[in-house]
């Protein structure tokens, strides 16, 4: 029972209960980047972001007619698997603390719920700027690689603003998953709503644009799908930009508030 | 220190913690004891701040849970071992809590040492644990920021033996360094070997509470003499009821301290002298008895005691 006396009693004396200080927000996002990854699926979400990416770019070399293959081409290539697989990590960093049941330890560490869920949305959003830098560096190898194995021209057509708005919409996508994680808090639950606001709800939209000529107004301000692909297509123009918002705050901002008021009234068990 | 005043959690109609309150002491083990469904786990939830009281508050070191700066250093919390991802090994589990508490890293290894979870099992993941590992390690995360406080929901679940042993030594000694240790269990012989005070809690309600010398005073006693039937003799001349229990020892609510003076004086030599075995067992099941789920055998047998004492309990909760 030594071990019991050196670790349990060297410091009865010594402390001092009175300075403790508090947990800095900087520690806990370093924790929460750490918890994304250090589970299975964390690490196989993270391999086949890596893996995506590479097979894209493979493909793109493989497959593009020779005088798409740009810089544009290949970010696009390797930015798409990515819109799909960061939003699952963000959700399962919120959900697993409910699904997993590890909140009973999360939230007695750090017992003020608001500042976790903070630390999750900085550090999701670390993640997908992370991401996005990669696949840009991805980019400029696969675009230098690409061209010199079939000869074409070397093509740079990716501005800095588009990149940018690239990364605004990429984000977008991710915050979709902090959202659905909050609102839901299942893992299961969360990823089939993701998947049905990604794949069901554009395809609705398309066919209400299609069979009420009235609603195709009305799309770019409600489909938040559709808005973003303004951002993904390049700089959006005056109004779209608008639209963008619009749609962010229906299908973002709102139900994160909605969910964010669930979380701080809700037990954790 | 642990303060828990008039702690109340309403579920609808449902009353599940009903205005329970008691203190926690630095230097001593409490044991927080009920069945199954009592509201010892929503008022320890209560007290970590998990789950938000109808009414009523509870202190831990003298602040409300959620005004610790750093909880981790100051209170450990286990509520239940099985609550950790299944895809984490337990050296990744211990190394969260070791930097969200920002204590130094080394105190990984020695929690691991501290609960005799080998390098081997530690890099295993948590989903492969037995119930007795996932305890362990949990016991290791609660301390792994060197708290003073510790709050325990069940720890000695799924603990064999040996590890009831080891499990019952730590939390000896934690106390005995002035730690403040709260408990919760519904294995009544170990609450009843390591703590020192006692909240019984039944139906949301506290039903009693106290030191353990205090509440095990006039369980009774069992006794065996030479000659039962002088024993028996005076034990009736002092105003005392025995009975004789099936392996032939006389049984007697008196106290031993009691039986022995009554023996002395009555000059009858004794074989064997002791508290009733189950002392804490059956005051548990006579005091929760209404709001045990299946019958009260027991207790119905043990009824015309169980008055008796019911009402020295409440003469001393009083």
């Amino acid at each position: 029972m030594t071990t019991i006396d050196t670790t349990l009693g060297a410091t009865a004396v010594d402390r001092t209960p009175a300075r403790v200080a508090p947990v800095p927000l900087t520690r806990v996002v370093r924790v929460e980047l750490r918890k994304m990854f250090d589970t299975r699926v964390g690490f196989w979400l993270m391999a086949s972001l890596v893996i995506l990416g590479v097979v894209a770019t493979i493909g793109t070399i493989l497959f593009a007619p020779d005088e798409e293959l740009t810089h544009n081409t290949f970010a696009a290539a390797i930015g798409f698997p990515m819109t799909i697989v960061l939003p699952i990590i963000a959700i399962l960093s919120i959900t697993g603390e409910w699904s997993q049941r590890t909140g009973l330890t999360t939230f007695t560490l750090v017992p003020h719920r608001g500042r976790v869920l903070l630390a999750k949305t900085l550090s999701a959003v670390v993640v997908g700027v992370a991401a996005m830098l990669v696949a840009l560096v991805v980019g400029v190898v696969g675009n230098v690689a690409g061209t010199a194995i079939t000869g074409t021209e070397l093509i740079w057509d990716l501005s800095a603003a588009q990149f940018g708005t690239i990364v605004i919409g990429s984000l977008l996508c991710l915050l979709t998953g902090t959202m659905l994680g909050m609102v839901i808090r299942s893992s299961p639950g969360a990823l089939v709503v993701y998947f049905v606001m990604t794949l069901v709800l554009p395809t609705v939209f398309g066919i209400l644009a299609t069979s009420q000529p009235d609603f195709v107004d009305v799309q770019p301000w409600v489909d938040a799908e559709l808005a973003r692909s303004f951002l993904f297509e390049g700089p959006p123009q005056g109004e779209q930009w608008a639209q963008v918002a619009v749609t962010a705050a229906l299908w973002l901002v709102l139900p994160a508030l909605l969910g964010l008021r669930l979380i701080m009234r809700s037990e954790v068990k | 220190m642990i303060t828990i005043d008039n702690l109340t959690k309403k579920y609808g109609h449902t009353l599940a913690v009903d205005e329970v309150s008691f203190v926690a002491q630095p230097g001593r083990v409490t044991g927080f004891l009920g069945p199954n469904g009592a509201g010892k786990s929503t008022s320890m939830r209560m007290m970590v701040g998990l789950t938000k009281p109808t009414s009523g508050s509870a202190t831990v070191a003298g602040r409300p849970f959620a005004d610790l700066p750093n909880p981790g250093i100051e209170v450990g919390v286990m509520l239940d071992a099985s609550a950790q991802h299944a895809g984490r090994t337990g050296r990744e589990i211990l190394t969260i809590a070791q930097q969200l508490t920002g204590v130094a890293a080394r105190r990984v290894d020695e929690m691991l040492d501290l609960v005799s979870l080998t390098p081997a099992e530690a890099d295993r993941r948590v989903g492969n644990y037995s119930l007795g590992m996932r305890q362990r390690l949990g016991i290791g995360t609660a301390l792994i920021g060197n708290p003073r406080v510790l709050i325990l929901d069940e720890p000695a679940n799924g603990l064999d033996p040996a590890g009831i042993r080891w499990m019952r030594d730590l939390l000896r000694e934690f106390a005995d360094d002035g730690g403040t240790v709260l408990l919760s269990s519904h294995l009544l012989r170990e609450v009843e070997i390591v703590a020192d005070d006692i909240v019984m809690i039944g139906g949301g309600r506290i039903v009693c509470q106290g030191s353990k010398a205090d509440l095990l005073r006039g369980v009774g006693s069992v006794v065996r003499a030479t000659d039962q039937r002088a024993l028996r003799g005076a034990l009736h001349a002092s105003g005392f009821e025995t009975a004789l229990s099936d392996d032939g020892a006389v049984a007697t609510d008196v106290e031993p301290a009691l039986v022995g003076q009554v023996a002395l004086r009555a000059g009858v030599a004794l074989t064997e002298l002791r508290a009733a075995e189950s002392g804490l067992e059956d005051m548990f099941l006579q005091l929760t008895a209404d709001t045990q789920r299946d019958g009260t055998r027991h207790g119905k047998r043990n009824q015309k005691r169980n008055q008796k004492r019911d009402q020295e309990s409440e003469r001393k909760a009083a």
